[in-house]
């Protein structure tokens, strides 16, 4: 994946990120730590944003790999490596 | 769609239930045996703490009380004598720092070693103790700590941070914050480990009286404040034997409660009910997590599981490949409670797990299991089961101050129950006015409606009342729409549940805006993110619609029966009080 990919890639899970749990500043996010240790949110809310990225990158994420989704870094990684 | 029963022919398991005969058991059943097999030296005094752990320890302090599974799989264990030891210390170093017998000590942390070391020696030392749920924002939670003047708070510095900083010095009597010691000790706060270390064990377990106020529970209330429910002592009675009863828990079992240590069953069957049979405690410090889970269930060799209808369906939703990797074999009984469970669920568990859900009923102020499938007996599936022994519970209609028992089968009405069992709330904080109204002619008044079938099974229908059950929590709706009124662009707020498949309901808002406010998706996320902030994730909306108008009474009440009637398409029923009736229709 290329730097621009990835940066999409970025703002698409922020974005999606931002649509369930608005109160989260991307600017102060970082990126190893896992999102539950930064801001609160609860396992409906987590869901909520699994499948919002499914349907935004139109694939769809086995909960066996939910926990590789849990940083920022987790998705990008999760999600650039495994394309569809 | 009718399901079948599912039945439960003799001799179909290698173990015998220890509730094998159900009529027999209920007509052998005396509250006064279980007091003599807790308490043979009588129990004119009782102590929570005692029971659970030092009785165990007395009796050989090897066995394994507590196993804490971590982040990384790494397990703790901590023994019946090590945990006798530990809440001994605790309980000292409160009396030293000046925390008297009846004043408040309320936690605000996970499934650590340092909540259950707090729960019991609180108990210990005869304080009372609050546990608070750590997904609430700090409103929510500088109003609890307010309503029961807590003393003292157990919090790990990170919580304490996001949540308590900000609002202590509203807090008067909030004296004493012990912190675990992960990170640096926040100004202001005790280090927890330090001071248990420098506290001494042996002292007396306090002498309490079954009457004596053990645990502070809160629940939500449809108007204002949250109630806190008063737990007594003698509440480990109908704990020890809803315990060996509906949970079918003896002591060589691994039992794992996934109910999160803020509300009343991460306390009752958390902490209270297995460890008073002498089981052992499997505890996960993390959240939800499917794959997670079944590691777990397989690793720990999990024989009694107690989990919530959200859980088992967000289970259900991560597809059964999952579990046939593992091997739950040790698995011998699952049970279900918070919201009622789905028949399609219970029957999941039965072709997915091999052995069914049995669902539960009981209330925070039930304190204990009311209600109930068991091992031995037949399980239809959608319904909470019968009265367990030593409950008498009836569906009946309340008619002015008074109620009437409805004796035919199948009819719809509030479920009741025969006041005079040990785990009975004993009051809410406070609130003589609200406590008195749960009562009539001799019963306590769930606010469930529901109805009972010939064969004595209890089905639950609604609530009586506009409060939200959401992921196994209780909501008040009043609670979020006052959150919302805060915000500027607000003009009236209506909050309902909106049927949800996996979190049973989901908390939805209904907003109308003032003059020269619009209603942008914009605004929607404004609000969203100001309530989440204030209330947390567990209380707050998941989505919000705008309005131009609220369905309302001629007295200005808004009429959340009509948006619910609305959201879903049922009818809406009687509308004869609408301030516009053709609002109703919309």
């Amino acid at each position: 994946m290329n730097t621009s990919n990835a940066e999409q890639l970025s703002q698409l899970i922020l974005d999606t990120l931002i649509a369930v749990a608005p109160e989260v500043d991307p600017g102060a996010l970082d990126p190893d730590v896992a999102f539950r240790d930064q801001f609160e949110i609860d396992s409906v809310d987590f869901l909520n944003f699994v499948l919002r990225l499914e349907k935004q990158l139109d694939r769809r994420i086995p909960e066996a790999d939910f926990p590789r989704l849990s940083s920022l870094k987790g998705c990008l990684a999760y999600l650039g490596d495994k394309k569809t | 769609m009718h399901w079948k029963p599912i039945e439960k022919p003799a001799g179909r398991t290698k173990w015998t239930a220890n509730l094998e005969d159900y009529d027999k058991a209920r007509a052998a059943f005396s509250w006064e045996d279980v007091g003599r097999e807790l308490m043979p030296q009588g129990t004119a005094h009782i102590n929570i703490a005692h029971i659970a752990a030092d009785r165990h320890a007395e009796a050989g302090g090897e066995r394994v009380a507590l196993r804490i599974v971590d982040r990384s799989f790494n397990v703790e264990t901590i023994s019946y004598g090590a945990l006798r030891d530990l809440t001994d210390r605790f309980a000292d170093a409160i009396r030293r720092l000046g925390v008297p017998r009846g004043e408040v000590v309320a936690s605000l942390i996970g499934r650590t070693p340092a909540f259950y070391i707090a729960a019991l020696g609180t108990l210990k030392a005869g304080a009372v103790f609050c546990p608070l749920f750590a997904a609430f924002g700090p409103e929510p939670l500088r109003q609890r700590l307010s309503i029961a003047r807590a003393r003292a708070l157990v919090t790990t510095p990170a919580l304490y941070r996001r949540k308590v900083a900000s609002v202590r010095a509203g807090l008067p009597d909030l004296r004493y914050v012990l912190c675990t010691e992960e990170e640096a000790i926040p100004e202001g706060c005790i280090p927890l480990w330090r001071i248990l270390d420098a506290a001494e064990t042996g002292l007396p377990v306090v002498r309490t009286a079954p009457q004596d106020p053990a645990l502070l529970h809160f629940t939500s209330g449809t108007t204002g404040r949250p109630k806190a429910a008063i737990q007594p002592h003698g509440a480990i009675l109908a704990q020890y034997a809803s315990s060996r009863f509906a949970l079918d828990l003896r002591p060589e079992d691994r039992f794992w409660c996934t109910a999160d240590p803020g509300w009343v069953t991460g306390t009752a069957y958390g902490i209270v009910g297995p460890l008073s049979v002498g089981a052992t405690l499997v505890v996960d410090t993390e959240p939800f997590d499917a794959a997670r889970w079944y590691r777990i269930l397989e690793a720990e060799r999990i024989s009694v599981w107690y989990t919530s209808p959200t859980a088992i369906r967000m289970l259900m939703r991560a597809g059964d490949a999952l579990p046939r990797e593992r091997d739950l074999s040790a698995l011998r009984f699952a049970a279900s409670v918070g919201e009622p469970l789905n028949p399609e669920a219970v029957v999941w568990g039965l072709e997915t797990l091999g052995l069914p859900f049995h669902d539960t009923w009981w209330q925070t102020e039930t304190g204990a299991i009311m209600i109930a499938n068991y091992a031995a007996t037949e399980i239809r599936p959608g319904s909470m089961g019968r009265p367990l022994p030593g409950i008498e519970a009836a569906i009946l209609h309340r008619v002015g101050g008074r109620v009437e028992p409805i004796r035919a089968p199948d009819q719809e009405g509030e479920l009741a129950l025969r006041v005079g069992w040990p785990s009975m709330f004993t009051g809410y904080l406070n609130d003589p006015e609200s406590y008195a109204r749960c009562f009539a002619d001799g019963w306590y008044l769930s606010g469930d409606l529901a109805r009972r079938d010939a064969d004595g099974y209890f089905w639950f229908v609604g609530r009586g009342d506009d409060l939200i059950k959401t992921s196994g929590h209780l909501v008040g709706p009043f609670e979020v729409e006052s959150a919302l009124l805060e915000h500027p662009a607000v003009a009236e707020a209506g909050v309902i549940g909106k049927p949800d498949a996996i979190a049973g309901q989901i908390v939805k808002a209904f907003v109308c805006l003032r003059p020269g406010n619009i209603g942008t998706e914009e605004l929607r996320r404004q609000l969203l993110a100001h309530t989440r902030r204030r209330l947390g994730p567990a209380v707050a909306p998941k989505e919000i619609a705008f309005c131009s108008a609220l369905p309302k009474t001629r007295s200005g009440k808004i009429m959340r029966r009509l948006l619910r009637a609305q959201e879903t398409g049922e009818p809406a029923g009687d509308t004869t009080t609408l301030e516009d009736p053709a609002q109703g229709d919309r």
